[in-house]
């Protein structure tokens, strides 16, 4: 017996778990377990009350909506990756939610779970930022909708209240035939990225961007949108060597050191990563023109 | 306080009526209340794959539930994958047959993985064999066997007549 004692609620509507949120002290929301369930085993997190949301309704499912696709917080990272709406409209994203984990962690583990936790290398988490999604919250004085960009605002704390939990989100989608490519760096296949990077853009008929969309993961407690990037490629051809240049500024985005890598390391992937991910998205362009 | 629940499972084919502590994860309740110590436990917090079992069809590590989420749903462990105590599953003869086991530990994990692998994806190449299994540790064998034999027990299983009428799998892909 792994976990420390709690109470197990297992509400069926997104009001009931709101009322338990709001009536019980020192409760944990369950959702795939991916992160939680680790951190009961070895008694990192002491919850006197955990709620599972496994069987509340309603929060599992990915539609298209006003050029958007709103995915509910317990869809299985599973159901993204095999969603023909995500590789049609997102491509990004379903390129992305390969890099997480396992087969075995992806047939559990949510899109709100992996956004809540907001782990700092977490693929999803980039891909939110990259894709400027809205985070929707249900608590006591009804639901409200989060701009990403405010989501994060601490090491692994999301920006909603005790008494709160995330519906969902919706991630609006770029037009057919942009450029796209997630990136990262790490070990081995189905680590934490040590630096990961999203890359969207949109070019004229003569290749010059018009749109950019760069951000990078793990560097510090939240992505970060590499927007003097995004503002000096607009007007630019993909091109090697001007982008060495542009992305040379990375190397100033503050990094952490940890036991994986120094912040110098992590600097340096800053540089390299976004270029073969703007080259990879321009080739998609170009390939995409030739169908 | 309620601190046990009452859940019905059916693991293996059996169902199984059980009354449970609600903090007792998964692994612990099918190896110490089921009695079924073929699903193993390595790091107990998500990252060696041993207690891979198959949830409705679908693998999921078994140290990252809790029992009391298995209510209604259908588990396939280890001990269910040969079709019957006389005969042993392509997946296991192919295993047997390459020498993918030493200690066999992992064993247990590997196979549940492959189960769900091997059913959605019948012709694999050996690099996705590779990212397959790369949620499961291996200290033995360096994998090359496993992998070999996960890509004969792949060969055998697209022969006709091979696979077994009880192979449990009854999701898609």
């Amino acid at each position: 017996m792994k976990p420390p004692p709690f109470s197990y609620h297992d509400p069926r509507t997104t009001d009931d778990t709101v009322g338990l949120l709001a009536s019980l002290e020192n409760a944990k929301l369950l959702a795939g377990g991916q992160s939680l369930m680790p951190m009961l085993n070895m008694r990192y997190v002491l919850p006197d009350h955990v709620i599972d949301l496994n069987r509340v309704e309603g929060l599992s499912y990915i539609r298209e909506k006003n050029g958007a696709v709103e995915i509910g917080a317990m869809t299985r990272q599973r159901d993204i990756e095999f969603s023909d709406l995500i590789r049609a409209r997102h491509p990004l994203m379903h390129e992305a939610i390969r890099q997480v984990g396992h087969r075995q962690t992806r047939n559990r583990g949510t899109l709100g779970g992996s956004l809540c936790h907001l782990d700092p290398s977490a693929e999803l988490v980039t891909c939110a930022a990259a894709l400027d999604a809205k985070v929707a919250v249900a608590g006591k004085n009804g639901p409200r909708s989060i701009d990403f960009a405010a989501f994060p605002v601490a090491y692994m704390t999301p920006a909603i209240e005790l008494d709160e939990l995330v519906t969902g989100a919706t991630f609006p989608y770029w037009p057919a035939g942009h450029g796209y490519a997630f990136v990262e760096f790490s070990r081995r296949h189905g680590d934490f990225a040590i630096v990961s990077t999203a890359v969207l853009i949109e070019e004229d008929r003569n290749g010059k961007v018009t749109r950019a969309s760069v951000t990078l993961g793990g560097m510090g407690p939240a992505p970060v949108r590499a927007s003097e990037v995004e503002r000096a490629l607009v007007g630019e051809a993909i091109e090697e060597k001007r982008l060495r240049e542009i992305c040379e500024t990375l190397r100033q985005v503050e990094a952490v050191d940890d036991i994986h890598a120094p912040a110098s390391y992590r600097q340096q992937l800053a540089t390299v990563l976004p270029r073969r991910a703007l080259i990879k998205a321009h080739e998609r362009i170009v390939q995409g023109r030739k169908q | 306080m309620s601190d046990k629940r009452t859940i019905a499972v059916t693991v293996n084919g059996t169902r199984y009526e059980e009354t449970v502590p609600v903090r007792v994860t998964l692994a612990d309740f099918i190896r110490h209340q089921l009695g079924l110590t073929g699903t193993h436990l390595g790091c107990e917090h998500g990252v060696c794959g041993a207690c891979t079992i198959l949830l409705d069809g679908l693998s999921a590590r078994s140290c990252l539930m809790l029992a009391v989420q298995a209510d209604g749903h259908d588990i396939l462990t280890v001990e269910g994958i040969a079709p019957n105590a006389e005969t042993l599953h392509p997946l296991q003869e192919a295993f047997r047959d390459n020498h993918g086991l030493q200690c066999g530990f992992c064993t247990p994990g590997i196979l549940t993985t492959l189960i769900e692998f091997l059913r959605d994806n019948p012709d694999p190449t050996e690099e996705e064999v590779r990212i397959g299994i790369s949620g499961n540790l291996c200290r033995c064998t360096g994998y090359q066997n496993i992998v070999i034999a996960a890509l004969d027990a792949a060969k055998r299983l697209r022969t006709p007549d091979a696979r077994p009428a009880a192979e449990n799998g009854t999701t898609q892909r």
